[in-house]
């Protein structure tokens, strides 16, 4: 099983899902991909020189709990957009999702188009004025205001944990990577790295990692924009490039967005359009993009709401352009791998058996095909601060809702500032500590990756489900808060157990037909298919549940929710804004190329 | 953008500059000896314009957000 093995959109459902696959590919005999010369080392050498500088200069500027854990609340919308969008643009990201383009063709592209930008402009128009009016440190904060102590300590513990495990993940996948692709040695991966990690996010907290976050964006993009360029150029177009795809294969389709999934015969994912509409577009977009403290951190931190706004608009429009770093690396090697080096890749398992090179090659070996010299420590080192990047956003999110979230209130309550950012400090190293344990779990035990890789959605689409209830519907009230963020939970979880169920046992590396077209609808679903229709219904029993728990409950008085729901909050004026600079207006003009975009590659 | 001395975009500025330099520099040199790899469409010398176009790039980052002299406002 590939790395589409996770709900779509999200970063952590790509660390965590493909953190199997490499585990996996340890036993694989394949050569390593990729050999560098000195420049490549000194380029990547270079990288990790400049990010610990910027960890040591910028310690001086977080000494207050806003500075450290909120960057101090002065981002402008450019770099809490980059930001935003950058710490869903790991490597995994990158190479999961081209490999998914191999294997699915244009249906990979759907995570940065229906998988992705209504739920970020819903973000960016509805749910950001009550996030940032809470002024509160954290999603689970917000929890807290809007449904008291057990609801944000429900979230913010299980928070912690899904941090901590997914960094671990990153970590650990990061090493298998460079094992597989360079030759490095495992343990020394981990460890620089997560020392990197730890320093610069323990020096700078949330300015650090959003600094990181920044640089590797503009990393990601100069390393990979050139295989694109070249391989277009190569294949004569893009014409040219679908033409030859479709021409290697007859009566299947891999180069429409919509066209296939008229039903979940017609589509190498097996789902209907339903699926990616409900499941991946509605589900998982608005779970992961709206109440990931991880990415909503980093436009909470911005200067003032517009700024927020906006800046999460950019986000949208930026997120809108990686399928041209991203998908179509998968489609030109769909297009030419076959027909210029003999090379067709497998899916993981055989992979596995046979040693010929994965899904999951695509892009190493699309970097292999046009990156020389230089070029290619240009293109490693995106990847490597892809990974670190990914490690320090969930280090520094761990720090934040860890102290505000589950300390403060559970541990210690009343001490000075100053404790709590020296506990922000410590509780990063630590985070990294307990990162790096989970990596060598994982090591060791690779069937506990294959948990990991569905802990966000247990957690992060209820969490949806609730959150958008208390903003938008003032009758929903504590009690039910809490046991529809904890239905859904339980939802997420029965349902992953109920499609890894045979007669003969439980086995979460396999789909049981029969159970999965029970959750998806179809018995040629596959994982990706499952994920999305399980998320979907994890969302609606959470939703339910807070309905039906709210009618037989005390609601909290009106004066209690001001700026917490929609109706009882005032949004602050910020003075006149024309037209052009309005988040309204922006957001209209991402969702009309959003529906350009869909028509074109219909 | 941060109101603090140096902005992220004179750290992005110089790794730009200094990444540019160092591609451009081995573009030019692969060009005299050439790389036992061999990539597909290395006729085009991708190093050399992608490496300048770095350069440049990375340059005009540095002297737009130049934190040393005079005072600059937030990007």
């Amino acid at each position: 099983m590939g790395l589409s093995k996770r709900l779509g959109v999200s970063l952590s459902f790509i660390i965590a899902s493909a953190a199997p696959v490499f585990a996996e590919t340890s036993h694989r005999t394949a050569a390593r991909l990729l050999s560098m010369a000195p420049i490549d080392w000194v380029i990547i050498i270079l990288y990790f020189v400049t990010v610990l500088l910027i960890g040591f200069y910028l310690r001086k500027y977080t000494t207050t709990g806003e500075e450290f854990f909120m960057a101090g609340r002065k981002m402008t919308a450019w770099v809490a957009g980059l930001s935003f969008i950058s710490a869903n643009l790991s490597s995994l990201e990158t190479m999961g999702w081209s490999a998914m383009s191999y294997q699915y063709g244009m249906l990979g592209a759907h995570a940065y188009l229906i998988g992705a930008i209504p739920a970020i402009l819903f973000l960016a128009v509805i749910m950001m004025p009550f996030y940032y009016i809470s002024r509160t440190h954290s999603v689970p904060g917000y929890l807290k205001l809007r449904y008291g102590e057990a609801s944000r300590s429900l979230a913010g513990i299980s928070f912690t944990f899904m941090t901590i495990m997914v960094s671990g993940v990153n970590m650990f996948a990061m090493a298998k990577v460079m094992q597989l692709l360079l030759g490095w040695n495992f343990d020394v991966c981990i460890w620089v790295s997560s020392i990197t990690v730890a320093v610069y996010v323990g020096l700078g907290g949330l300015l650090s990692a959003v600094f990181n976050e920044v640089m590797q964006f503009f990393l990601i993009w100069l390393g990979l924009l050139l295989i694109p360029i070249l391989g277009l150029i190569e294949v004569g177009g893009w014409h040219k490039m679908m033409t030859l795809i479709n021409a290697q294969h007859p009566g299947e389709n891999f180069t429409s967005l919509w066209a296939n999934l008229g039903s979940a015969s017609s589509n190498p994912m097996g789902m209907h359009w339903t699926g990616m509409v409900f499941g991946l577009g509605f589900a998982v977009a608005f779970g992961y993009w709206c109440t990931d403290f991880l990415q909503v951190q980093r436009v909470m931190a911005a200067k003032s709401l517009r700024t927020a706004q906006n800046g999460t608009i950019i986000g949208a429009a930026l997120k809108m352009m990686v399928p041209l770093i991203v998908t179509v690396p998968g489609l030109l090697a769909l297009a030419i791998l076959t027909q210029k080096e003999g090379i067709t890749l497998v899916p993981e398992s055989v992979a596995q058996a046979t040693g010929a090179p994965s899904y999951n090659d695509v892009l190493p070996l699309m970097m292999a095909r046009y990156l020389g010299p230089g070029l290619l420590g240009l293109g490693i080192t995106s990847m490597i601060a892809g990974f670190m990047s990914g490690m320090a956003g969930n280090v520094s999110a761990f720090a934040t809702v860890w102290t505000y979230d589950v300390y403060r209130p559970l541990i210690n309550k009343k001490a000075s500032d100053s404790h709590y950012v020296s506990m922000g400090r410590w509780s990063s190293v630590v985070g990294v500590f307990f990162a790096i344990l989970t990596a060598y779990a994982a090591k060791f035990f690779s069937n506990i990756l294959v948990y990991l890789q569905v802990l966000v959605m247990f957690f992060i689409i209820p969490l949806f489900g609730v959150v958008i209830l208390g903003m938008l519907w003032k009758r929903a009230t504590s009690a039910a808060g809490f046991w529809g963020f904890l239905a859904g939970i339980l939802t997420s979880v029965g349902e992953f157990i109920y499609v890894h169920v045979f007669p003969s046992g439980f086995n979460p590396t396999q789909l049981n037909p029969a159970h999965a077209q029970l959750i998806a609808l179809s018995p040629l679903a596959q994982d990706m298919a499952v994920n999305m229709y399980s998320a979907l219904w994890s969302l609606l029993v959470s939703m339910a549940v807070t309905v039906i728990v709210s009618m037989f409950t005390k609601p909290k008085s009106d004066e209690e929710l001001k700026n917490l729901v929609y109706g009882l909050t005032k949004i602050p004026n910020e003075g006149p804004t024309p037209w052009y600079k309005h988040p309204n207006f922006w957001a209209a003009v991402v969702l009309v190329v959003l529906v350009v975009v869909n028509i074109i590659f219909w | 953008m941060m109101n603090r001395k140096i902005e992220i975009w004179f750290f992005i500025g110089s790794l730009m500059s200094i990444y540019g330099l160092l591609i451009f520099g081995s573009g030019i040199y692969y060009l005299f000896v050439p790389t036992t790899r061999q990539v597909a469409l290395s006729d085009l010398h991708a190093d050399i314009w992608w490496g300048a176009l770095l350069l440049i790039l990375g340059i005009v980052y540095c002297v737009k957000f130049w934190p040393f002299g005079n005072d600059k406002s937030a990007a």
